[in-house]
């Protein structure tokens, strides 16, 4: 039951905010988590005409054998990407409270343009603080 | 008081420094002096009633208004926001996140317009201060209302513990944290908010330097002050503590007439 990192990608498919907790996860260069946000936010764009269902949202969890990818789509198109352990069953709250944590923190400062890398201290702490309460 | 004398010479065209937001005087402690500033429509109103005419005061507003909108059948029944009783609003709450984000767009406005950390945090003190100035109205005008011996605070200090408390109250739902007289100065005072509510969303980056958006409520300070008599520059700085990061001082620097005069009546 571990949460290894959040990613934050804005409606054009840019990385705006990544955070990653604890020591499993390798470390890539910037460049490359960006070349990543873009092919997943690729992805959920296309497998969200793949249903034979009609209408519905795009991929929300992407399970491998060592890790778990849940992401949240918000009505806006942002998408908020985190990165558990597969016995993780409170992603989708944890997803929750970062959602208001940036709807309070990041998108009511008026030192953070929108869209753009996300650069806000109170954001960073209130994260910290919520992804301390999921591990 | 400066202002009653600006209504009285009939010269739209000076209007108070504290408040013109277009202001080009550089000192926000010019309280006697009234600089001739070319921004005569911030506070008055548009040019179209002459420009020979002194500043209407609100009640005035309205007639001019209603007689400018045309009687169709629409607009004879929508009741006019001057006309609203005051005390219907005396106890209801604004949303904390739709302040934030109208103050958030108040200082986005300002920081394209500046040029430097101290005319930004001038300018949002004068904002501040035409909020004050309606505020203490409205405050001194709702405890009448109430309390059956209202009493006009003449002492500083009693003047200083009723805003700390209750009007601190009436505008953000609680009391400041600690009131206190500097040791070393004998004219400063300060008003310490351990988390101020309008700044709660707010962060400072680090190029940013040492601004405090709590300027704004400096600005309410001081004219709140202004209009009880006791002229002071009052500024915000940020206090940060291991409890409590956003931990915001209002300064009050009092002015030499006050000082004498609390000497006097002592």
């Amino acid at each position: 039951m571990a949460i290894f990192g959040l990613w934050i990608i804005n409606k054009a498919g840019g990385l705006v905010y990544q955070k990653h907790f604890g020591e499993e996860l390798v470390r890539l260069s910037p460049n490359e988590y960006l070349v990543l946000a873009g092919t997943l936010h690729g992805i959920h764009a296309i497998t969200s005409r793949l249903s034979p269902l009609g209408k519905s949202s795009g991929v929300q969890i992407i399970e491998s054998e060592t890790f778990k990818m849940n992401i949240f789509l918000t009505a806006t198109g942002t998408k908020f990407v985190l990165l558990t352990s597969l016995t993780d069953t409170t992603a989708d709250t944890a997803l929750q409270r970062v959602y208001e944590a940036y709807a309070d923190y990041v998108m009511k400062s008026p030192f953070q343009t929108p869209e753009m890398p996300i650069r806000t201290e109170k954001f960073d702490v209130k994260v910290a603080e919520i992804i301390k309460l999921f591990t | 008081m400066d202002i009653t004398k600006m209504y009285s010479t009939g010269h739209a065209s000076v209007v108070h420094p504290r408040l013109s937001v277009l202001s080009t005087s550089s000192l926000p402690s010019e309280h006697s002096s009234l600089s001739a500033s070319s921004s005569s429509t911030r506070f008055s109103l548009p040019p179209t009633s002459g420009t020979g005419t002194p500043v209407p005061m609100p009640s005035s507003a309205s007639v001019l208004t209603l007689s400018k909108t045309p009687l169709t059948a629409t607009n004879v029944n929508r009741p006019n926001i001057y006309d609203r009783p005051l005390n219907k609003t005396k106890t209801s709450e604004v949303s904390l996140a739709a302040f934030a984000f109208l103050f958030s767009e108040m200082i986005q406005y300002t920081q394209k317009r500046v040029n430097g950390i101290a005319d930004f945090e001038r300018r949002l003190n004068t904002l501040g201060y035409r909020m004050g100035l309606k505020l203490l109205e409205l405050y001194a005008w709702r405890t009448e209302g109430v309390s059956r011996a209202p009493k006009r605070e003449t002492r500083f200090l009693t003047a200083l513990s009723t805003i700390g408390n209750s009007m601190w109250k009436s505008f953000f739902g609680r009391a400041v944290d600690a009131i206190q007289k500097s040791v070393t100065v004998d004219d400063e005072f300060m008003l310490t908010e351990n988390e101020p509510a309008i700044t709660k969303f707010i962060s400072i980056s680090k190029d940013m330097g040492i601004l405090s958006c709590s300027a704004l409520t400096a600005g309410v300070v001081e004219a709140i002050l202004d209009g009880l008599g006791f002229p002071a520059r009052v500024t915000a700085h940020n206090v940060p503590t291991e409890t409590y990061p956003n931990c915001t001082t209002i300064l009050i620097k009092l002015d030499r007439s006050v000082l004498d005069r609390e000497e006097a009546l002592k």
